[in-house]
């Protein structure tokens, strides 16, 4: 029995692709233009100029296709949610009605929309996370924010914590896994009950998780004193981060295609 | 009135880059009142192998069947296989939660719908078994000792009185001489009918205290049968990563050199036959 499969949460997969070899400052830009393009997204037949890219990107990333679809289940809901209230607080003219309930065909073309725009915001943005080693990506993004520290960003404090929590997600879903069999064992039970009991079931998993976490953030702590941390001023990396052509192609290439796709839009509209 | 495992095979993450196999072509009967223990070196698949024996993990291959009654991922059964089969996780320190020890012995008792008036001798009795002073009860659990808390967390699966009880590594950490005790509990609630499974790396108390041992080695079996037969295996066969007890090293070294000493892990049987050689 597995109650969580983070697998699919966006964790590093690794893999011999171009993707993968890409810089993380490089992809984390380029991530970024893709998620904007995509909000602008309105034509159907850009929506699906966008699913031939995420077919290619997958393929390109030689991730199995499961693995990526599977990172947009934990907005499902969201999404699901978002269209369900496009579908019944749009107005225009009512397809059909019971009671005050209108629906509309527009509310239901802007609720496929939306559900379809959230759902290719996640499945792009986790490719970064599923290319990038988590060490990789706080790099680049210390990198990226590093002009602010002169204005007093703590663009290395941000990038640090950023790479820990990254770091402790699958970590704290395989403890909360291994507590959660653990009760099961001593007779707990999280599906039986009304939704009360169901809660208060998840008590005996919280607090072991709590000592754990604040044991491991203390841990850790003791352990990056003891090597010397003191921040990022003057510390060297043992992998330098490198900009290739690759990355100055896929850096001109993604956002004309991106701005092509945008400015298809427009005029398809 | 046994456990029975028969071709067990296990692979985590199937289908994924992660996937690895974890165990593979298991087979073996714990009878009550037995004594199994499985060895062998870090990741070979004991703990998987023990959260099969309640059914925390569903076989995907082959089969578990707990006094007749199969193990499946969902099912009528589930429950009362779990409430038999007591399940002591390895670090079991990490799962206390409650506000008082007494509180957490009670809480797998309570979870089985154990009538209350019962529970308190069901804590008591359980904490004496597991060797925890009855001054601790009131303490909250997060303020014993390292020991004391893993003392806890085994009383609070005896106190619903498995049928058999399966432990994932419980002397991992523990003095040489809470881990005898430890032993001597486990021999105790087999003498009463318990089925023992004690998971363990250490090889001196699964040969010197059990019935039966069973070494893995890659999620495969390396050798199983009584003591006596595994020792022999493991001297012919050794099994990397699983250090031979040092009595047990000592008399194959000797016997490498040509001199007559027993296949033995005990220090007075292979005493006695140097003794005797030398004379
Ligand atoms: N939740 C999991 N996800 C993926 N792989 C796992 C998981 N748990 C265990 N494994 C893998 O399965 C194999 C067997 O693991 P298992 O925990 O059963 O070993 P073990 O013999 O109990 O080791 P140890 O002595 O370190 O406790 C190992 O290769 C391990 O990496
Ligand atoms: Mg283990």
């Amino acid at each position: 029995m597995k109650f969580f499969n983070h697998m699919t949460f966006g964790q590093y997969v690794p893999a011999e692709s171009p993707v993968h070899g890409l810089d993380p400052r490089c992809k984390i830009l380029v991530v970024l233009v893709i998620l904007t393009g995509i909000f602008m997204a309105k034509h159907p037949a850009v929506f699906a100029a966008w699913g031939v890219l995420l077919a290619g990107l997958t393929l390109a990333a030689r991730l199995p296709t499961k693995l990526v679809l599977g990172s947009a289940k934990p907005v499902l809901i969201l999404a699901l949610f978002t269209a369900s209230i496009h579908i019944f607080f749009t107005k225009g003219e009512p397809l059909f009605s019971l009671g005050i309930i209108n629906i509309t065909s527009e509310g239901l073309v802007l609720a496929l929309y939306m559900g379809l725009r959230l759902i290719f915001l996640v499945l792009f943005a986790s490719f970064l996370t599923l290319t990038t080693r988590p060490m990789e990506l706080a790099d680049g993004l210390e990198r990226l924010f590093s002009p602010f520290a002169r204005f007093g960003f703590p663009a290395h404090e941000l990038a640090m914590m950023m790479t820990i929590a990254l770091r402790f997600i699958p970590t704290l879903l395989d403890e909360t896994d291994r507590i959660m069999k653990a009760q099961l064992a001593r007779g707990a039970s999280f599906d039986r009950g009304g939704l009360w009991k169901r809660l208060k079931a998840f008590i005996p998993v919280l607090i072991p998780l709590f000592v754990i976490v604040f044991q491991r953030a203390e841990d850790l702590a003791v352990a990056m004193e003891a090597r010397n941390y003191r921040g990022g001023a003057g510390r060297t990396r043992m992998n330098p981060l490198r900009w290739r052509g690759a990355d100055t192609a896929a850096l001109i290439l993604v956002p004309l295609a991106v701005f092509i796709l945008v400015y298809a839009d427009r005029s398809l509209a | 009135m046994s456990i029975i495992v028969k071709n067990l095979g296990h692979v985590y993450h199937p289908g994924t880059p992660l996937e690895t196999r974890s165990l593979c072509d298991i087979s073996f009967e714990l009878e009550r009142g037995t004594w199994l223990s499985v060895a062998g070196h870090t990741g070979s698949g004991k703990s998987t192998l023990g959260q099969h024996l309640n059914g925390i993990i569903a076989p995907m291959e082959g089969t578990v069947t707990v006094d007749g009654m199969a193990v499946k991922e969902k099912g009528p059964d589930l429950r009362e296989i779990r409430a038999r089969v007591g399940l002591v996780f390895q670090y079991p320190e990490q799962q206390l939660f409650a506000e008082t020890v007494y509180e957490e012995i009670a809480f797998a008792p309570r979870n089985w719908g154990t009538p209350e008036e019962e529970i308190d001798a069901r804590v008591k009795e359980a904490a004496r078994a597991a060797g925890l002073d009855e001054s601790r009860l009131t303490r909250s659990p997060f303020q014993l000792s390292g020991g004391e808390k893993r003392k806890v967390a085994i009383a609070s699966v005896l106190s619903s009185k498995p049928d058999y009880l399966v432990l994932d590594e419980p002397t991992a950490g523990l003095d040489s001489f809470s881990r005898r005790e430890l032993a001597d509990l486990l021999a105790g609630l087999k003498e009463g009918g318990m089925g023992i499974v004690l998971i363990t790396h250490d090889l001196d108390i699964a040969l010197s205290r059990s019935d039966a041992v069973l070494v893995l080695d890659g999620g495969r079996e390396a050798a199983l049968g009584t003591p006596a037969e595994v020792l022999a295996r493991l001297e012919e066969n050794p099994v990397p990563g699983l250090r031979l007890p040092d009595v047990a090293a000592l008399s194959l070294l000797l016997r490498q050199r040509g001199r007559k000493a027993p296949v033995t892990w005990d220090w007075r049987e292979l005493k006695n036959a140097l003794f005797r050689s030398s004379k």
